[in-house]
Order: structure tokens, then sequence, then C-alpha cells
């Protein structure tokens, strides 16, 4: 697969800003997908972090910051576009950053629609990893693993089984 | 997004070869589409369209161009909710017996 740019969509039947403080605050990323503790200065230009969990950092070689970046727009709860990058690993570092919009859209009954579009040019190890192509290495099912998690926990207020990060 | 949908999307052996042209390489146009299957362009539309409703692919403006891409959260649902919960160990090793008995064939 050679994407440069991968769109992933759910519905949840949830709030705009139930949504919105799921993606944005820590206490609930860090009960889906790979589970990290995120912090946003929530402007243009402000700093965005992700630091790993108590189980993360269990593992050798998880570095103090997994997720840097930079806020483009905020608008909540509709829309936020950043920068993206991931520190895991050497490799994925060094490709750089790229650029992550999460789009919010109430549509009827209750029910919203997030559309996840991340700009992935130049960066062919992390398009691999967000596509879910290494999930059978035990590198997680990427976007599609992290979207359907969010949309459990709020859905059912709780936590896959089998999420990467926990 | 219901079950049903995704179900009757994927039943189709045109859909699901289009989806796997998505897979290789998202972003494509109807005429790119179009020109990998006989078939006609309204044809292939029609497809398109029924993907697009079961939340398979995604459409997205690019100037004049009308791109497609795949969304595969659907699918992760029903893996979720049909395959993670009941039989992912027993089909994940059925799926490897059937991989390494054909390669050896």
């Amino acid at each position: 697969m050679s994407n440069t740019i991968q769109m992933h969509r759910v519905y949840i039947k949830a709030t705009p800003q139930a949504i919105w403080s799921a993606i944005t605050k820590p206490e609930w990323t860090e009960q889906y997908g790979y589970a990290p503790l995120v912090d946003y200065d929530m402007r243009a230009g402000g700093q965005f972090r992700a630091y790993p969990n108590e189980g993360m950092k269990q593992f050798p070689g998880v570095p103090s910051v997994i997720l840097d970046g930079e806020v483009i727009e905020a608008d909540p709860p509709r829309k936020l576009v950043q920068t993206w990058r991931m520190l895991m690993d050497p490799g994925l570092a060094a490709e750089g950053f790229t650029r992550l919009t999460y789009e919010i859209v109430p549509v009827k009954g209750g029910v919203t629609r997030l559309t996840v579009t991340h700009e992935l040019g130049g960066a062919p190890k992390l398009a691999a990893l967000l596509s879910g192509e290494r999930e059978s290495e035990g590198a997680g099912g990427g976007w599609s693993e992290v979207l359907s998690g969010l949309k459990t926990l709020l859905e059912t207020g709780q936590s896959l089984p089998f999420q990467s990060g926990r | 997004m219901n079950d049903a949908r995704v179900f009757k999307a994927l039943a189709d052996p045109t859909r699901r070869f289009l989806l796997d042209r998505l897979f290789r390489r998202d972003g494509r146009t109807l005429t790119e589409l179009a020109s990998e299957l006989d078939m006609t362009r309204f044809g292939v539309m029609k497809h398109l369209r029924l993907l697009e409703r079961a939340g398979l692919v995604i459409t997205r403006r690019s100037g004049r161009e009308k791109l497609h891409f795949l969304n595969p959260v659907p699918i992760q649902l029903i893996h979720d909710r049909w395959i993670g919960k009941y039989t992912e160990r027993q089909v994940s090793a059925l799926a490897s017996l059937k991989r390494s008995l054909e390669e050896k064939s």
C-alpha cells in the first residue's frame, strides 16, 4: 500500500463534545487504542505532546514523549487540525511531521460522524503502521483499531478487551 | 452504520475487487477504477455509491476530481463484533493452515 492520505470514518452515538473530549483529554485517550496520555495547548500554534501510559513505560526503550506536533486549527468541538510526529522509534521519528485533521459533524438521532484524515506524504513507515499492516507483528491495528475502540468506549463506557496499548 | 449494509456491500465480487484496488492504493478517481473493470462507467459508479452508503468508501474532492478512499473502520467493527469475540484464534489457525497447504501445492 502506498497511500499518502488515509481517511477513516466512524459513526458514534455520542455528542460532538464527548468525542472532542475523548480525542483531546488524557483521562479519555488512555482508555482506547494505543492508550497514550495526550497533552494539548488548544490554540493555533499550541504544542501537542503525548506521553506513554504506565503499562507502556514498562517496555524498554519507550521514549518519555511518544508523539509531538503543533495545533494548526482548533474549533472545539468540530474541527482540529494539527501536525503529528511519531517518536516511538528513530526510523518513524525521522519521517518527520505529518498533518492530521479531525472533523466532527452531528448527523441525526444523537449520532455524530467523526472523520480522521491523515496526510502521510513522506512517511511510508508510519503509513504502514497506521493502516494496520503490521498488526501481526504486535504493532496494533492503526487508525481502524483506535477509532473502533473510541466508539466502543463512548457507546458502552468500556474499553475493547484487546486494545494494543493496554 | 448497520452491519447489514456492510455485509451486503461485501457480498458482491465487483465491490470486493474495488475495495482491494483501493487497499492497494487509495485516492483513486472513478475513471481510474472503471479502467480496471469490464463494466460501464455507470455500473462502476453504482457499485461505488453502494460502498459509500455502507461507509466503506469515503469520497473527497480535489480540484475537479472526486477521489475515492477506503474506510476500513466498518470492517474493523464487524471484526470486533463477530470475529474477535467468537472465533479469532480458530479462524487464524485455520487460515494459516490453508495458506501453508496452498503454498505447498
